[in-house]
């Protein structure tokens, strides 16, 4: 931004621009400053509210081993509450782990075909719909998982209750690939054409060409995909809320109810009395996903950056 | 330059966030009502009859839970907290902290229902076999262990479908049939509202589950329940009046305080015949039988 002016322009002229659109820049530059250094504030301001609200009860009753170990969360008990927050801790994890079973092979496949093979209208067609996906609220993610997928479960693995991990899974599987399907898609696209023509002009056929030059070309944006898709696994609240079971649990097969950690925040905080031990705890529970998301989209980023370098 | 400038309009926005909350309803008053999700269908029925009786009254009617409606009603962000259980010693000594000290009003009973999938054959259940299935340390974790033979349930596994454990509803379950120092068994499916708990049920014939009456479909099969081995009743409005079911509960409103004007005006039309018949037809017990036609 400079601001030059000319000697020729007479002063007067050089006032009335700084009345007008001298002013008009200099607002518009506030604004796009505020609402940069904004998301740093809010970040700041959002870690510090949940460690103070999670403080007291990190200092007190909270027992590391208990909370680590301990499959039994039962914290409005009346004689003896106890914070185990492990069978939480497995339940997100293993619906997120099949979530990404379910989401990688699918998201990695879309993202190859719309990349490289699909053409025109198919091509445009199809990212639209892949993007149309991505827009579903998660309540009728849970709704479907809820009362159509419970039943179907039953159905055929022949199992008491169709709420389980595999349901949340599937459901969770199919929220996340819609986003890794897009990141994935911009990684492949960002190979540079030379790579696939160069390639192409060795006599390599059209899968030699994805499988041993675009993929490992771009396999940094995957790691990416795959790493958002994961961190998405572990924040999604209201699906698994629903599709789970809601289930204190450590799970032995895919057909046990578990409850992840969001829900167990989601159900329970809009009911706990403001500053009890149950609330502190839950925001401890905040605490915990807040760092582990934070970790997986902070090894994201730097994964990405890492193409960038080089 | 380009800080200052930074600054001089961070203040001002700062200095015009927003003030002016009271926007004038225009001479109407507006009665805040918060709370309990079981009596949230009723009290929206209220209020939507009130507003025929008296135009001048809106009440504003959400839900959230027992909860959540006694503490906005000791943070003095609503007028009357609907409440599926009686408030706790804690809660009593933070509102009068507040410097509120809160009045209790029964405004009708619900009868806990025990839901059973329509397949299920049990057509009855004791007080100490639900406390076996449902309790810490409860013997009973399969259905052949009642000699109950369920078709589509090869697994034979009891699926405990229960409440979140800020409930009203799974309070008053644990006190009533596990009693008060006995904690739910862990595994339980925590169902986040009474119709889940139905839902989940209908489409599990394994299932036991309970929830209110009022949420009750022709989908699921409430067996009867027996109290120490008296006589077995089944669930329903006339067993809650006549107070001969076990595990009827009462539905309270709170306010802060004795209320006065447009508030006691409310309370006292709900507790009237038109008001206790309006609870009566959406599947709850009205306090006192009501002469409703």
């Amino acid at each position: 931004m400079s601001r030059v002016t000319p000697a020729s322009i007479p002063d007067t002229q050089v006032m009335d621009r700084r009345n007008l659109d001298w002013y008009v820049d200099k607002a518009v530059q506030v604004l796009v400053f505020v609402g940069g250094v904004s998301a740093i504030l809010f970040i700041i301001g959002i870690f510090v509210f949940i460690t103070k609200e999670g403080f007291g009860f990190l200092t007190t009753t909270f027992d590391a081993q208990e909370f680590f170990t301990s499959p039994r969360w039962r914290p409005t008990s009346e004689h003896n509450p106890t914070y185990g927050a492990l069978a939480l801790i497995v339940g997100t994890a293993s619906v997120t782990g099949l979530a990404m079973l379910v989401a990688v092979p699918f998201s990695l496949g879309a993202a190859i075909y719309i990349g490289e093979f699909a053409t025109g209208k198919t091509r445009e067609a199809l990212k639209v719909l892949v993007e149309l996906l991505a827009a579903i609220p998660s309540v009728v993610w849970g709704f479907i998982g809820l009362s159509m997928m419970n039943p179907l479960i039953i159905k055929l693995f022949n199992v008491p209750v169709g709420l389980n991990v595999l349901n949340a899974g599937v459901i969770l599987g199919l929220m996340a690939a819609p986003i890794m399907t897009t990141i994935a898609e911009d990684s492949l696209k960002a190979v540079p054409d030379g790579y696939r023509e160069a390639a192409e002009a060795l006599g390599a056929t059209r899968w030699q060409v994805i499988f041993k030059v675009v993929l490992p070309a771009a396999k940094n944006g995957l790691v990416a995909a795959v790493l958002l898709g994961v961190g998405r696994g572990f924040g999604e609240t209201m699906a698994v809320l629903m599709a789970s079971g809601h289930s204190i649990n450590l799970p032995t097969s895919i057909f046990d109810s578990v409850r992840a950690l969001t829900a167990t925040i989601a159900a329970e905080l809009g009911e706990t009395a403001v500053g009890s031990d149950h609330y502190r705890a839950l925001f401890t529970l905040g605490i915990f996903l807040f760092l582990i998301t934070f970790l997986i989209n902070l090894t994201a980023d730097l994964v990405v950056r890492g193409i960038r370098k080089k | 330059m380009n800080k200052t400038w930074a600054l001089v309009v961070l203040i001002a926005v700062v200095a015009c966030g927003p003030r002016n909350q009271d926007g004038g309803s225009g001479g109407r008053t507006v009665i805040q009502n918060k709370g309990s999700d079981t009596l949230v269908n009723v009290a929206q029925a209220w209020a939507e009859q009130y507003k025929e009786i008296n135009p001048n009254v809106a009440v504003a009617v959400t839900g959230g839970g027992s909860g959540t409606g006694i503490s906005a009603m000791i943070n003095g962000t609503v007028d009357i907290a609907n409440a599926s259980r009686k408030m706790k010693d804690k809660e009593i000594e933070l509102a009068q902290s507040h410097g509120i000290e809160p009045v209790k009003w029964t405004v009708g009973y619900d009868a806990l229902a025990v839901f059973v999938h329509p397949d299920n054959p049990a057509d009855s259940f004791a007080l100490e076999q639900l406390a076996e299935i449902y309790g810490e340390g409860g013997e009973v974790d399969t259905w052949d262990q009642l000699e109950i033979e369920i078709p589509g349930c090869d697994s034979n596994e009891i699926v405990r479908v229960s409440r979140q454990n800020n409930s009203g509803t799974y309070v008053y379950f644990k006190e009533t049939v596990l009693g008060k120092r006995r904690d739910y068994k862990l595994g339980s499916r925590d169902m986040h509202g009474s119709k889940d708990v139905v839902d989940l049920v209908h489409n599990t014939p394994c299932a036991i589950g309970y929830s209110g009456l009022a949420y009750a479909t022709h989908e699921v099969k409430m067996p009867c329940i027996e109290a120490n081995a008296g006589e077995c009743i089944a669930p329903s409005v006339e067993t809650a009046i006549d107070r001969t079911y076990p595990i009827a509960r009462p539905l309270f409103m709170y306010t802060a305080g004795q209320p006065t004007g447009a508030i006691k005006d409310y309370l006292d039309w709900i507790l009237s015949d038109e008001g206790q018949c309006i609870i009566q037809s959406k599947g709850y017990a009205p306090v006192q039988p009501a002469d409703c036609g």
